[in-house]
């Protein structure tokens, strides 16, 4: 913290700065009780969605200024902007960043924001484990981004190797840091899956079979059932590698019998699932982004469904794909390129139908659907070079080089991170009440767009002229200075197109066209009966399905009126009360955390302990439930003009 | 599932709740701690030899599915829809090719030294 030089200053003073900000306008709005009451101990998903899509944006922020000083360093040949370590450092947050604190609360908002909403429910399975889930996410990333000033950042990629990440090789805290926030964010991950599981298996409306569910819906199945089969695998290489840093056990460690290829074999086994963990809510996005613009229902849809299934089990299977040239014999290497490129085939399908889909419809080009058409593009180049990838005796020639820098990116970007985007503006009116504004946001979307093929394209060329992932610096005579020039100046427009996203939503909310029908895009899915936002309870009624695209079929039929509630019939409604538990235990999370990565043992297990307290005061709690009385129902809905 | 005891009614698709009494869950608990405990002390007294102690770890481990399974999952009372069944049957397998594979992939370990 004291000897890192100018720019850790900087950075302490402006977040300084920021907290005592923060805390200033809390303190002169008289907001803390309103913070506290209204969404520090919340349980209701739609608010619980809003915080995880506000900290992944900041994220994607932190992570992006990461990126831009990665290419900044790289622009020109022997740059010494920033020391070997610092660049170590920085791509590693970048990743980590990027994967566990961008992209996965992301789709989780994504999850909780549209899916109850979606299958005609009134919460998730489990709303105090959901809030749990997001808190440990919360202070997992905040713990994860004090490392940069408190004790220095890891800085041995995001896979974290060892034998590079033993202690014998590095000492110092950075490493521990990311071991325990990725461990704990990783826990709430889990939790997240079986919550969303088991929601859309239990509290689907009356009427709503499996095929009859959004896709969308089908697509958080699909993203459930591999984060539950995978991220388990994560924990325990985590918590393996914990073990022989800091209780001095030697499970990867040579000695003893350890084996280092042990930890890249278990991070894999979660590793590649995890990148269709968070594609699959995106295809799930597109689905419903490109049916509803195209004002026709979804071509295929049981094909779209066997595909999103078909992939999270073959997905499963291709993890040694990531280290082809270890030196495992030509019938793993086989087996394992041949299910990689297998997963191709239901990927290819679903390009096709949702071209199909557009085909012959009444295409509107909105927002979500822009950054839908440019997903394809994308996702048809990346597909093509994932599978040259996939070749093993021709990934000896890619393996970590910058062809494999371009090819991640541009499904990773160029499919999540856009379908995120997709769905966050597909969304937004439900969540807050207003669309974002569209000119805005064509600028956001054409600078972005561009910027991605300029900063990538050339690394798929400086891949085969040798340049290697993880290089700090290189020298001037080896002919990559012109391309990487060109891909640092890509990387600035997509800098300033995410800077275009932040104008836009700041003048949106201020002058953003409101909705009032809670409609905005004539959608298909029961999320779009509801007015904008939703009440907290959802659903007045709840309604009783009989048809896939069911509020698309009322709409048809002059039928809308069925879904509103009659005065007569309104019942009172149990609701989950609020809960200060999961933020309390999201805190002592942090702080056993911390205990650990500092090697202070008593702090670390007092912190795990006040853990064990609050879950016993969970388990003694008997009423967890308020019901919300007929009149205050009566009203709610009055105001919103269902009445 | 407790926040909606209350909207149930309404919701076809839940299933009633059974009555889990803690001694079972206890029982599990305890059950689990002892094999993994077995488990461990096995491996670092290194009072087998390689070969066997592999195969009494495999033989425990499966022990700790079947605990986990009749203790906490409850497998015997499910009166479920069939995707249970299939939810059990897929987590089987990932499982198995986690384990089988891993000793696969890792084989050239041997094949090296
Ligand atoms: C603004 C867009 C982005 C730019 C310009 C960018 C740039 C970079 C650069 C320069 C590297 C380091 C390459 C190297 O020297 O090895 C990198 C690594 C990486 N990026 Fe990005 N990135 C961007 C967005 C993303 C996103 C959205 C994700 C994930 C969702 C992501 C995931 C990763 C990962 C996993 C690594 C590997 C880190 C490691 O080697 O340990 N990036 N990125
Ligand atoms: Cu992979």
């Amino acid at each position: 913290m004291w000897n890192e030089g100018p720019m850790i200053w900087t950075s302490d003073v402006l977040i300084l700065l920021t907290s005592v900000g923060i805390i200033g306008v809390l303190t002169h709005f008289k907001k803390w009780k309103w913070l506290w009451d209204e969404w520090l101990t919340t349980v209701d998903h739609k608010k619980i969605g809003i915080m995880y899509l506000i900290a992944a944006l900041l994220m994607m922020f932190r992570g992006g200024v990461d990126a831009l000083l990665m290419r900044t360093q790289l622009a020109v040949p022997n740059n010494h902007l920033l020391t070997a370590e610092h660049y170590d450092q920085i791509f590693t947050t970048h990743g980590t960043i990027m994967i566990l604190f961008m992209a996965m609360p992301f789709i989780f908002a994504m999850f909780n924001i549209v899916v109850p909403l979606q299958i005609g429910a009134r919460d998730v399975a489990f709303p105090y484990l959901n809030a749990i889930s997001f808190w440990l996410f919360f202070f997992a990333a905040l713990l994860f981004n004090l490392s940069f000033v408190f004790g220095g950042s890891p800085d041995a990629g995001w896979v974290s190797y060892p034998p590079l990440t033993e202690l014998g090789f590095d000492k110092g805290p950075g490493e521990n840091f990311y071991l325990l926030a990725v461990q704990i964010t990783g826990i709430g991950s889990i939790g997240t899956g079986i919550n969303f599981l088991a929601t859309i298996f239990k509290m689907r409306a009356p009427g709503m079979k499996l095929m009859k569910m959004p896709l969308f819906t089908w697509s958080v199945v699909a993203a459930s059932i591999v984060i539950i089969a995978a991220f388990p695998a994560l924990a325990i290489a985590l918590a393996l590698l914990l073990l022989d840093r800091v209780f001095g056990t030697h499970f990867f460690t040579m000695l003893h019998g350890g084996d280092p290829m042990m930890f890249v074999n278990l991070f894999w086994i979660w590793g590649h699932p995890e990148v269709y963990i968070v594609i699959l809510p995106a295809f799930g996005i597109f689905s419903e982004v490109v049916a509803t613009f195209s004002k026709k229902r979804i071509f295929g849809y049981s094909s779209m469904v066997a595909s999103l299934l078909l992939i999270s089990v073959i997905s499963y299977f291709v993890w040694a794909h990531h280290f082809f040239t270890m030196g495992a014999g030509a019938n793993v290497n086989t087996f394992f390129a041949v299910a990689s490129m297998m997963v191709a085939i239901p990927t290819g399908v679903k390009v096709f139908n949702w071209l199909f889909t557009m085909y012959r419809g009444r295409v509107t080009m909105s927002l979500p659907m822009w950054w839908t058409a440019s997903f394809v593009l994308n996702f048809l180049m990346g597909g093509a070079t994932g599978v040259m990838l996939a070749v093993a005796p021709a990934d000896y020639q890619y393996h970590n080089s910058y062809f494999l820098i371009a090819h991640f990116h541009q499904t990773l970007i160029g499919g999540t991170v856009y379908g995120l985007l997709a769905g966050m503006y597909y969304w937004w009116p439900k969540m807050f009440g207003f669309k974002l504004d569209k000119k805005l946001g064509m600028w956001a979307m054409v600078l972005f767009n561009i910027g991605f093929y300029v900063c990538f394209m050339p690394q798929y060329a400086l891949g085969f002229m040798g340049m290697q992932r993880r290089m700090y610096t290189y020298p001037a005579g080896m002919g990559w200075g012109t391309l990487n020039f060109i891909s640092t100046i890509g990387a600035y427009l997509m800098g300033l197109g995410f800077l275009f996203i932040v104008i836009e939503v700041i003048y949106s909310i201020k002058y953003g066209e409101r909705d009032l029908t809670g409609d905005p895009w004539n959608g298909r899915t029961l999320e779009w009966s509801l007015p904008s936002p939703a009440p907290h309870y959802n659903f007045a009624v709840i309604p009783t399905v009989t048809e896939r695209d069911y509020w698309w079929e009322l709409k048809e039929n002059n039928r809308t009126h069925e879904l509103r509630p009659k005065a007569e019939t309104l019942k009172s409604i149990e609701m989950p009360k609020n809960s200060a538990r999961p933020f309390l235990m999201g805190v002592a999370f942090f702080f056993a955390g911390f205990g650990f990565v500092f090697h202070w043992l008593i702090l670390g297990f007092a912190a795990l302990a006040i853990v064990a307290a609050i879950m016993i005061h969970r388990a003694l709690e008997v009423h967890d439930e308020y019901a919300v009385p007929v009149d205050e129902i009566l009203e709610t809905e009055a105001a919103t003009g269902r009445l | 599932m407790s926040a909606q005891t209350g909207t149930s009614v309404q919701q076809q698709t839940v299933t009633p709740r059974h009555k889990h009494k803690s001694g079972k869950y206890i029982v599990g608990y305890l059950l689990s701690l002892v094999l993994t405990g077995i488990s461990f002390s096995l491996a670092l007294t290194h009072s087998m030899s390689f070969q066997p102690l592999i195969v009494v770890l495999v033989i425990l481990a499966a022990f700790q599915i079947v605990v986990q399974l009749f203790f906490f999952m409850h497998v015997t009372e499910s009166d479920g829809p069939a995707y249970h069944a299939m939810g059990l049957v897929l987590g089987l397998f990932f499982t198995f090719a986690i384990a089988f594979m891993s000793v696969w992939i890792m084989g050239f370990n041997s094949i090296v030294s």
